[in-house]
C-alpha cells in the first residue's frame, strides 16, 4: 500500500495551525532554497510572539522578496537567531537592524557554521557540542570552554525546532526531496531538526516511488505536508540579483 | 578604492591569489576576496568552496545563462567546474571544521601583529554580520587577509591590536594592502613585496606598529 500523501492544497492551509510563541527556521542562502511562499502566508495568516531562525533577516538585495525581515515588521517576532543581524558590508543595511538596535526585537547572533551544527545535533540526538568557532572573541566571553589536545573549544547547545519552512526542486508524495545545485544549503539540516517540516516544491509532485531511492536528498521521514508552487505570477519564484550600484 | 596610492582592488586580489599553491581547496570572502577567482594563475588546480555547500565552482555565468539557483556565499549566480559537487550547509562547514580549507581569504577593517583580525562588528554597533568568517578564520588551515592599508581619515588598519571585536585570535599568515604583501610577526609585520610607486618610507609612515622589510624586497609586478 502506497503511504499516505502529505500534499497540501495551499500555502494557507499548510501554515493554517501554527501557534503564537513557536520556533520556526527559514531555510535558503540567498534565493535558492528560500520559502517565499510559505514566509509570504506565515504574513497573511499573523502567527505572533515567533523566534524565527535562519541564515540572515534578509532584505539587503533588490528586489526584495519575502524574508524574516518581513515578519519582524510586520510585528509577529520576538527573537530571531542569525548569522547576520547587519550586513556584510556597512555600507549595506538590513530593514531588520533597526529593530534590532530599538530593542523592538531580540537577537542572538550565531557563527554560520554552528548555526548549522546546533540544528544538525538537535535532529541528532546530540544535546550539545564542542566548536573551535568563535573561542576569543566576544561571543564566547563568559561561556563554558574546554580544552581537548591542547586547543580550546567552545561549548555550544542544539537548536530543536517546532517548524521548519523549506523549498526543494522535487517531491513525493510521502515527502522524499531532491534539491537544485544551492537550493539544498540549509534545508536538509532543518528538516531534521523540526517537529513539523513544511515543504514548497518547484516541480509537479510525483507518486511515491518515483524519485529513486539513491537519489533522494532528505527522507520524508522528515517532511510532513508539501505544497506544490504555482508558476508566476500567482507563486513566488527566485529572481535575478539587481547589481549593486558602486 | 580610487584615490588610494598603490595597487588597485584586482592588483591586491592578485597578489594574494598568486600565493595559491597547485590543488588548494580555497574559499574566498565577499567583496574583494571574490576577486581572486579571476586572476591568471596559469595551470594551478583550484577547488573553490562556497559556504552553502557548492564545491569546485567556477566563473560568474554569462549573461543570459545563469542558473538563478547556483550561487556562490557572495549570492553571485555562478557555474560549475568538471568535478564539482554540491553537499548540505551541515557538511559544507564540517569541511570548514575539519580543516579541508586549505586557505580563507577575507576582508577586514583591522589586522594586529599577532594576526588576530576583526571583520564583524563596527564600533558601537550592536550586533553584527558573522555569516562564516569565525568558522573560516578558526578551522581553515591559512587565512589570508585583503584591506586598504589606511581608513578613509589615514589611520592604519595594521595594528598592535585590534580595537575592533575581532573574528579570530592568531590566524592571519598574509596580508595584502594596496602598500604590498605583509605578514604579521608578533610584534610587527614583515613587508614581503611591495607596491611598484610607494616608497618603505611611505608605508612605515602608514603602518601604525613596527615594520620590518624583506631584503631583497621584491616589486609586485601587477598581472597583464
Amino acid at each position: 500500500m502506497a503511504p499516505k500523501s502529505k500534499v497540501v492544497g495551499s500555502f494557507r492551509e499548510a501554515v493554517a495551525d501554527i501557534p503564537d510563541g513557536s520556533t520556526i527556521a527559514f531555510g535558503g542562502f540567498a534565493m535558492p532554497g528560500t520559502p517565499f511562499n510559505l514566509i509570504k502566508a506565515l504574513l497573511e495568516q499573523g502567527a505572533k510572539r515567533l523566534t524565527l531562525v535562519g541564515n540572515t533577516t534578509g532584505g539587503a538585495q533588490q528586489p526584495r522578496m519575502p524574508d524574516m525581515g518581513m515578519l519582524v515588521e510586520n510585528g509577529q517576532v520576538a527573537k530571531v537567531i542569525c548569522a547576520f543581524t547587519a550586513a556584510t558590508r556597512p555600507t549595506d543595511t538590513l530593514p531588520f537592524t533597526k529593530y534590532y538596535e530599538s530593542g523592538e526585537c531580540d537577537a542572538e547572533l550565531v557563527p554560520q557554521g554552528t548555526l548549522a551544527e546546533r540544528m544538525r545535533a538537535a535532529g541528532a540526538g546530540i544535546p550539545a557540542f564542542y566548536t573551535p568557532t568563535a573561542v576569543g572573541t566576544e561571543l564566547a566571553a563568559g561561556r563554558e570552554t574546554r580544552v581537548f589536545d591542547g586547543r580550546e573549544y567552545l561549548l555550544e547547545y542544539a537548536l530543536p525546532l517546532d517548524y521548519a519552512f523549506i523549498r526543494a526542486v522535487r517531491a513525493d508524495t510521502f515527502g522524499n526531496l531532491q534539491f537544485h545545485r544551492a537550493q539544498r544549503n540549509f534545508n536538509p539540516v532543518m528538516a531534521t531538526a523540526a517537529k513539523c517540516t513544511i515543504v514548497e516544491v518547484d516541480e509537479p509532485i510525483v507518486p511515491a516511488g518515483e524519485i529513486d531511492a539513491d537519489a533522494v536528498h532528505c527522507s520524508g521521514l522528515f517532511v510532513h505536508r508539501l505544497v506544490r508552487v504555482p508558476l508566476p505570477p500567482e507563486g513566488l519564484w527566485p529572481t535575478k540579483r539587481q547589481e549593486r550600484r558602486r | 578604492m580610487s584615490g588610494t596610492k598603490g595597487l588597485n582592488r584586482q592588483q591586491m586580489a592578485d597578489l594574494i591569489a598568486r600565493q595559491f599553491q597547485d590543488g588548494w581547496v580555497v574559499n574566498l570572502g565577499v567583496g574583494i576576496p571574490t576577486m581572486c577567482s579571476n586572476t591568471d594563475i596559469g595551470d594551478t588546480d583550484i577547488v573553490y568552496h562556497s559556504e552553502n555547500g557548492v564545491i569546485g565552482y567556477g566563473a560568474v555565468a554569462a549573461e543570459g545563462m545563469e542558473d538563478l539557483n547556483l550561487v556562490n556565499a557572495g549570492g553571485q549566480n555562478v557555474t560549475l567546474k568538471p568535478g564539482a559537487a554540491v553537499v548540505h550547509h551541515a557538511d559544507s562547514f564540517a569541511i570548514i571544521r575539519g580543516g579541508h580549507i586549505d586557505v580563507t581569504v577575507m576582508g577586514a577593517y583591522q589586522v594586529s601583529c599577532a594576526g588576530d583580525f576583526a571583520n564583524w562588528k563596527l564600533k558601537g554597533q550592536k550586533g553584527g554580520g558573522i555569516g562564516g568568517a569565525m568558522d573560516l578564520a578558526a578551522c581553515a588551515k591559512r587565512v589570508f587577509i585583503i584591506l586598504e592599508h589606511t581608513t578613509r581619515d589615514g589611520s592604519s588598519r595594521l595594528v598592535p591590536e585590534c580595537d575592533l571585536p575581532v573574528t579570530a585570535r592568531g590566524v592571519v599568515k598574509l596580508v595584502a594592502t594596496n602598500y604590498g604583501l605583509f605578514e604579521p610577526t608578533g610584534d610587527g609585520f614583515r613587508l614581503r613585496e611591495i607596491a611598484p610607486g610607494v616608497t618603505v618610507e611611505e608605508i612605515r609612515a602608514a603602518t601604525g606598529t613596527k615594520l620590518t622589510v624583506a631584503d631583497p624586497l621584491p616589486v609586485v609586478r601587477p598581472a597583464g
